[in-house]
């Protein structure tokens, strides 16, 4: 009897402790769960929060074709996107070929001693660096040290050197997935080092690089910081001139050494104004804004995606 | 000698009659495990060669030997087949032959592999020129994402040929010597990797074959296939014989008592035998030899 | 020579030695430029050193390091000016503090959630999730934490002013969150199986898995995820420069505006910095001290992340 009465009390121990299990599982998945509601109503808030108040600059057409103004109902965003694009476009040549080569060096040429471990080390600490730091180095380095100004050109150099360690990472990361196979391969047929690398293992690392570029870029975008840092926070209304014209030779880099804004840059000067008419211009800058790099953040998540998933 | 010489009637396709030269070698370096077995046999061929391995050794780049003291000829456009268990080094000395190991820091190679009739030290080369000799076809098929057509003069576009001509010519010589032309001569410019696994690598076939190289080295070509896979690539290997010559791994003995015209079998970094595949698989020279084709090894 | 067929095929696929030549030189080219570009991170982090280091010192001619290092009272603009950096100190450890007592815990929790609870195919769908979260500028961080975040938090706590430190903070908090998540979620993933399946194996539920053997055995990566996070939330720029005001304010209360360490180089660059005034130096010296410490906390998260990485 007495064996009997501790196997039941053992079984009775142990659904009370599976139970208790089960009931603590269901915590922690309840919370992480509440976890990722309240970071998605976040986001959801923002957007939903800058598109209402923002909805009516939104839908006028002028918005999106004006220079900024005193008056708040006539300011558009015209110089800001225009400079955007332009500084994306600086940003881009340089950042891409500069941060692709540094990956593909360190993933596939670098040997292993101290000058390796010397550049590793530091493209780790440069991704840490806050991004204020990197417009501290612009003003004291490209301003003033060498008398440029604050043109689309020194925009482009300091976002380029801001995104470079994401594009070096993911580079490599895109190179380290490559199959062993296809290098072996190659280098089986009698190709070189470079024609191996050119050749056969840039293409199957493009769709990482890509995303990998597209997530840099859309960075570059939303940074505001080292751009006041360069003292571009200025009234821009005016466009640079267009790269492309009706004369010879056609196409002229005079909008490289132009004075500028940016969509961030000017969102930024309507917040710190204290009308709250320029808060409405504010929030559908943000629209814009947020749109624009969730479009690029959702692009290289898609690549991402459809790469993981071809075979 | 005079059982050798009866046995070269059952041999296939080996045309000549001359009674081949045997000799009995000991090793310098004493074999590790095995005491009392430390015979090897070497058959001098009376056929022409396309190499001669002297005296090879290898170390990989922590410091351990890999291949000792390892002399073996290969024979022109002839199939030799490297058998031996897993481990014994045959991958190993294979990838010496194009310096695949050069892919990898502190190797260390010593003694000659010769290539006939130039007489130039493959291991004295650049391993850059050596690859462009001596073509590989690996264990995995390993076509590019491209392409068939490029896939099969990948090669020839490494070595900047441009002219669109050899290229197609090339292209479907190769193919046809690989037996895929009728396969896939309707679909070239379609991806390699819509191939079946056995279609990819008789395409690395192609690819390697169109290069025309000096030597072509297979390792372990079938083992990632099945074995209807399997036996249309014997049926090729034997048909490129009298073509090209080519040395080949295999894990699988009855494979390369099918396909082979000469066998060596290999233990622990070492030759123990090298001869006629026949004379190796009905008569082997070294008791070692016939315990590990006897089945009584391991 | 070209006698045989088989001499004539070979002499087909022969790489002219000129082609060789020109092979050579561009692999040995493409080389050099590689490493050129490889060698570009470097000079970037020099010139970084070299900028700070330089423009510190002229400002270190003018200010005593003692009055720098504890003085209470950081006015450099004013006609009487005084360099203390505590009240940008303050203001940056409060700002910091907030945003990390709500991104640790709340990254913790998820990232334990993702690795040890969520099927894969929540997981696969709140990645994406997480990735857009990170991928919002900071600017539309700000511009939440002033017009929405502040609002509703006064309605709560009556005399709240309109520049606070507390809804920056909180905003910070749910910015740096992915990226606590997802480092977390790397170091616990890391976790061999073998490890986790022995203490089922015991009996041990999935949350005693969790707490006793996953995460003891991350708890160097889970570490450097918190000190990689420290490091953003220190030199994060646009949240606290448009939410919690500009002003420096000695003081750890997250209910007063306060300027930080980032928000001071904001202020100070949107005005008129002329090159050689006091001013100008100052965000340098205050830029190196930033730098200085988030070099500190990433240097730290390296190696703790390396240790991880060389355990497993």
């Amino acid at each position: 009897m007495a064996t009997l009465n501790q196997t039941i009390s053992d079984a009775q121990g142990h659904a009370s402790l599976v139970r208790r299990n089960k009931n603590q599982d269901i915590l922690i998945a309840g919370l992480g769960m509440l976890i990722l509601v309240i970071a998605i109503s976040t986001l959801l808030a923002m957007f939903l929060d800058l598109f209402i108040t923002g909805l009516p600059r939104l839908q006028d057409p002028d918005f999106y074709m004006s220079f900024p103004s005193r008056k708040a109902e006539q300011a558009g965003i015209l110089s800001a996107w225009v400079g955007t694009i332009l500084v994306m476009i600086v940003t881009a040549a340089i950042s891409i070929p500069l941060g692709v080569a540094a990956g593909v060096y360190l993933e596939e040429y670098a040997g292993s001693n101290w000058m390796t471990d010397l550049i590793e080390i530091n493209v780790t600490n440069l991704a840490g660096v806050p991004s204020i730091v990197y417009g501290l180095l612009a003003l004291g380095l490209f301003i003033y040290a060498f008398g440029m100004s604050e043109t689309v050109l020194v925009a482009g150099l300091v976002l380029s050197l801001l995104i470079l360690p994401v594009i070096i990472v993911s580079t490599r990361e895109a190179i380290r997935s490559i199959p062993e196979a296809y290098k072996e391969a190659a280098i089986g047929l009698g190709a070189d080092q470079w024609q191996t690398t050119y050749a056969y293992i840039l293409p199957a690392a493009r769709p990482g690089i890509i995303t990998g570029a597209i997530v840099g870029l859309s960075r570059a975008i939303g940074e505001t910081a080292p751009i006041i840092t360069i003292g571009a926070l200025t009234y821009i209304a005016f466009l640079p001139n267009a790269p492309i014209s009706g004369d010879f030779p056609f196409i002229n880099f005079d909008w490289i050494t132009s004075p500028f804004t940016v969509m961030p840059i000017q969102m930024f000067s309507w917040v710190s104004r204290p009308q709250a008419e320029f808060q409405i211009n504010a929030a559908a800058a943000g629209v814009v804004l947020m749109v624009l790099t969730l479009m690029m953040n959702a692009i290289a998540i898609y690549i991402r995606y459809k790469v993981r998933h071809k075979d | 000698m005079t059982s050798f010489s009866k046995s070269i009637g059952m041999m296939k396709n080996v045309s000549t009659t001359a009674e081949p030269v045997a000799t009995k070698r000991t090793h310098s370096a004493p074999p590790p495990a095995s005491a009392g077995q430390e015979d090897t046999w070497l058959l001098e061929p009376e056929e022409e060669l396309r190499a001669r391995v002297s005296d090879l050794e290898f170390w990989y780049g922590d410091g351990t030997q890999a291949i000792q003291k390892l002399n073996m000829p290969l024979v022109d456009k002839r199939v030799t087949a490297l058998i031996g268990p897993s481990g014994c080094g045959k991958s190993t000395f294979l990838r010496c032959l194009n310096r695949m190991h050069d892919l990898y820091k502190g190797v260390k190679y010593s003694g000659e592999i010769t290539l006939m009739p130039e007489n130039v030290n493959l291991i004295e080369l650049d391993p850059m020129v050596v690859r462009l000799r001596v073509g590989m076809v690996f264990q995995k098929p390993n076509p590019f994402p491209k392409t068939i057509y490029e896939n099969t003069i990948a090669g020839l576009r490494i070595r900047g040929i441009k002219k669109r001509a050899v290229l197609d010519e090339m292209a479907e010589k190769s193919l046809r010597q690989a037996a895929l032309w009728d396969e896939v001569k309707d679909r070239l410019h379609q991806s390699a990797l819509s191939l079946s696994g056995g279609q990819q690598q008789r395409l690395c076939i192609a690819r390697a074959l169109a290069v025309q190289p000096d030597i072509l080295l297979l390792d372990e070509p079938t083992s990632a296939l099945d074995p209807i896979a399997t036996a249309r690539i014997e049926d090729l290997l034997n048909e490129l014989e009298g073509q090209v010559t080519i040395l080949m791994v295999t894990h699988n003995m009855q494979q390369a008592a099918r396909i082979s015209n000469y066998t060596a079998y290999m233990y622990m970094g070492q030759l123990v035998e090298f001869n006629e595949t026949d004379a190796l698989f009905t008569r082997p020279k070294c008791q070692r030899t016939e315990d590990y084709i006897s089945g009584r090894f391991g | 020579m070209l006698n045989t067929p088989d001499d004539q095929l070979r002499a087909a696929v022969t790489p002219a030695p000129n082609f060789l030549r020109k092979r050579a030189m561009i692999d040995k080219l493409a080389r050099c430029i590689l490493f050129a570009a490889a060698a570009v991170s470097v000079f970037v982090t020099i010139g970084i050193v070299y900028i700070l280091v330089s423009e510190s010192l002229v400002f270190f001619e003018n200010v005593s390091l003692t009055e720098f290092l504890t003085s209470t009272t950081w006015t450099p603009l004013f006609a009487a000016p005084s360099f203390g950096i505590w009240p940008l100190l303050s203001g940056t450890l409060t700002v910091s503090a907030i945003a990390l007592s709500i991104a640790i815990p709340l990254g913790l929790l998820l990232a334990i959630y993702m690795s040890e609870y969520a099927p894969p195919k929540v997981r696969e769908a709140v990645k994406p999730v997480l990735e857009m979260l990170e991928g919002v500028p900071t600017i539309v961080y700000g511009y939440f934490a002033l017009m929405m975040v502040t609002p509703l938090l006064q309605a709560f706590i009556p005399g709240l002013p309109g520049f606070n430190m507390l809804s920056p903070g909180i905003v910070m908090g749910i910015m740096i969150l992915p990226y606590t998540t997802s480092l977390s979620e790397d170091a616990m993933r890391a976790v061999p199986r073998e490890l986790r399946e022995g203490a089922y194996a015991l009996g041990y539920s999935r949350f005693y898995t969790a707490i006793k053997v996953v995460i003891p055995a991350a708890i160097s990566g889970i570490t450097a995820a918190f000190i990689l996070a420290m490091s953003r939330a220190v030199g994060e720029t646009m949240v606290v420069a448009i939410a919690a005001g500009q002003m420096a304010n000695f003081t750890f209360n997250p209910m007063e505006g306060a300027a930080t360490i980032t928000t001071f180089i904001v202020q100070v660059s949107l005005g008129d910095v002329r090159h050689g005034s006091i001013g100008y130096q100052s965000i340098f010296a205050v830029g190196l001290v930033l730098f200085l410490m988030t070099l500190l906390f990433n240097v730290i998260g390296f190696m703790l992340r390396r240790r991880y990485r060389l355990a497993y």
